[in-house]
């Protein structure tokens, strides 16, 4: 690991990180599993959380926490503005053109249920067609699903090449019936790492009159997102992949589409005005977060946001460019190793399998040698039916891992292969 | 690797590799299908059962070392037996992939899946199999899940 300081504007090619800073920020990394050293290679199901987070945290408990948004005593004060503070650190951090567009939320998995419910359930009539890509998440596709068994509409999936990318004429294709009201997809996919062009997608709806929603579950921690360039009506992420707390997320939508959304759960906080007879509803965000919300989750966010940006985006996605590009060509050393996903423009993750040996064996082996990744079909079946496999096995990125690391997780894959020889 | 070998004993990885009874039964008598949602694995078992005897059973699918070697080796183990017998059978399977108890007698190879008992994200793919026995007699249409 060569030396050079942190945080360097140097051209990222050739350059390394210095990582010591980085990841002595994550207590939780210093430690041994199995005796062996931890080499956390499972990111993009979740990633470890920085020293700042989980102070940020624990402080709100241990020195301001009250509820928020009601309170007129000092510790409601702080809580609230703490919370709110983070609402525009979102809308910084997303360039959203105002706080009222940031919806906090459980986690991605909600904000799409919250676009599919509100948006969905108020625009979507039978007959109407929503598209996605076939690479989604599950939670890109189940929520649509019950929209679809609710209103008699139907999902169109557009689908990808062997190599993993999106074919943009299918999608195109699919957006031409007349009949589309939403394209809902995925920004970087989770089971192939492919990063697929927003951007153009976003564009080839809007030249349609269609509204677009971007999962950007596995795309926030990794590369710069910026919603108005982007033109997307909904982005949504959650807090637990961008090394926040679990519990929380996101849900950017256009104003002028929020306002026309009726609420997604009832409850306190989320009205102005309750009667018996009738109930008017808060202004933006407030609509939409009905019931006492994660406070300090919203706050550890907050603090993983600040960490993040400090330590640039740029600088983040350099070095896991490197660290990809690193686990590619020493994992293809591996014979009978097959990488799923080859994308042009992908992100710090390699899915792949090993011939003969279940993921799962790869998984468990791959345990006892300290290398933690994750191995099953990464809540994406129609991905690995796509592929005609049950699973597969996935090591995947953060900023703080290293190229030592990757010789760990290649190290152990031999040992794998030895048990099994 | 001494204590992944407790796991991955020679006798597991050789029913991994050559699995056993590893067909479809052209008219079974019983049949059922098992899947772990947790990675998507899925096993077919298949059996003949005459005068409350297990003829025959095989069973087919695609799923890791242990949930592969267990079906097969649960194969080895039932068959010729009286069905009264399984359920008997499958609790003292449980016991030696779950707990720290003592073998139970009578289990004879199965005994070998008993390492499964150190890693308790495993017993699911161990027990797999047995719980599309299990369903296969009680005639269930949906596929039995481990969850």
């Amino acid at each position: 690991m060569s030396a050079l300081p942190a945080f360097t504007n140097a051209p990222a090619e050739n350059t390394e990180l210095d990582l010591t800073g980085i990841r002595a920020d994550f207590p939780i990394l210093r430690q041994r599993i199995h005796g062996k050293p931890l080499v956390y290679l499972d990111n993009a199901a979740s990633v470890q959380k920085p020293k700042v987070v989980i102070d940020a945290i624990s402080e709100c408990y241990s020195s301001y926490y009250a509820n928020i948004h009601r309170g007129v005593h000092l510790l409601s004060e702080r809580s609230t503005m703490a919370y709110e503070r983070t609402r525009e650190k979102v809308r910084a951090f997303l360039n959203a053109a105002s706080i009222q567009e940031i919806i906090f939320t459980r986690g991605t998995t909600e904000s799409i249920n919250l676009v599919a419910s509100s948006f969905g359930g108020s625009t979507v009539k039978a007959g109407d067609e929503i598209v996605i890509t076939g690479m989604e998440h599950h939670s890109n596709i189940v929520p649509w699903q019950l929209l679809c068994e609710r209103t008699g509409a139907i999902l169109k999936p557009a689908p990808f090449t062997d190599a993993g990318e999106l074919i943009l004429e299918e999608y195109e294709r699919l957006l031409n019936s007349g009949r589309v009201k939403l394209a809902a997809f995925v920004h970087i996919s989770n089971a192939l790492g492919t990063i697929n062009p927003v951007k153009t997608m976003v564009d080839l709806a809007r030249a349609r009159g269609i509204p677009t929603l971007i999962d950007g579950a596995q795309s926030v921690a990794h590369l710069t997102v910026d919603v108005r360039d982007l033109d997307c009506d909904f982005y949504a992420f959650s807090g637990h992949k961008i090394y926040g707390p679990s519990g929380v997320g996101v849900l950017y939508g256009k104003q002028s589409l929020l306002e026309a959304m009726p609420p997604y759960q009832g409850g306190g906080d989320m009205i102005s005005l309750v009667t018996f007879e009738k109930t008017e509803y808060a202004d933006l965000p407030n609509k939409f977060e009905a019931g006492t919300p994660n406070i300090a989750g919203v706050i550890g966010l907050g603090a993983a946001l600040d960490w993040l940006s400090a330590l640039g985006l740029d600088t983040v996605a350099a070095h896991e460019r490197l660290l990809l590009d690193y686990a590619t060509a020493q994992l293809l050393e591996i014979p009978g190793l097959s990488i799923m996903g080859t994308a042009q423009q992908k992100a710090a993750l390699v899915a792949f399998t090993l011939q003969g040996i279940h993921p799962h064996d790869i998984g468990t082996i791959l345990d006892r040698e300290g290398v933690a990744i994750r191995a099953g079909h990464h809540c994406a079946q129609p991905v690995m039916q796509r592929y005609g496999v049950p699973a597969t096995a996935r090591a995947s990125f953060a900023v703080y891992n290293t190229r030592d690391e990757v010789d760990a997780l290649v190290k152990a894959l031999w040992k794998v292969k030895e048990l099994f020889a | 690797m001494n204590d992944l070998r407790d796991l991955y004993q020679e006798v597991i990885l050789d029913h991994n590799k050559r699995p056993r009874n590893f067909r479809v039964l052209p008219q079974p008598t019983h049949h059922a299908d098992g899947v772990n949602p947790l990675c998507g694995d899925r096993v077919s078992v298949f059996l003949d059962i005459e005068e409350g005897v297990i003829r025959d059973i095989s069973f087919q699918g695609a799923g890791c070392a242990i949930s592969s070697a267990s079906a097969s080796l649960m194969t080895e183990a039932l068959k010729g037996k009286p069905v009264n017998e399984i359920e008997h059978l499958f609790e003292a399977f449980h016991t030696v992939v779950t707990s720290n108890a003592e073998c139970p007698k009578g289990l004879g190879k199965l005994s070998v899946l008993a390492g499964v008992r150190d890693y308790p994200s495993r017993v699911k793919c161990a027990t797999l199999a047995w719980h599309a026995v299990r369903a296969a007699l009680e005639q269930h249409k949906q596929p039995v899940a481990t969850e």
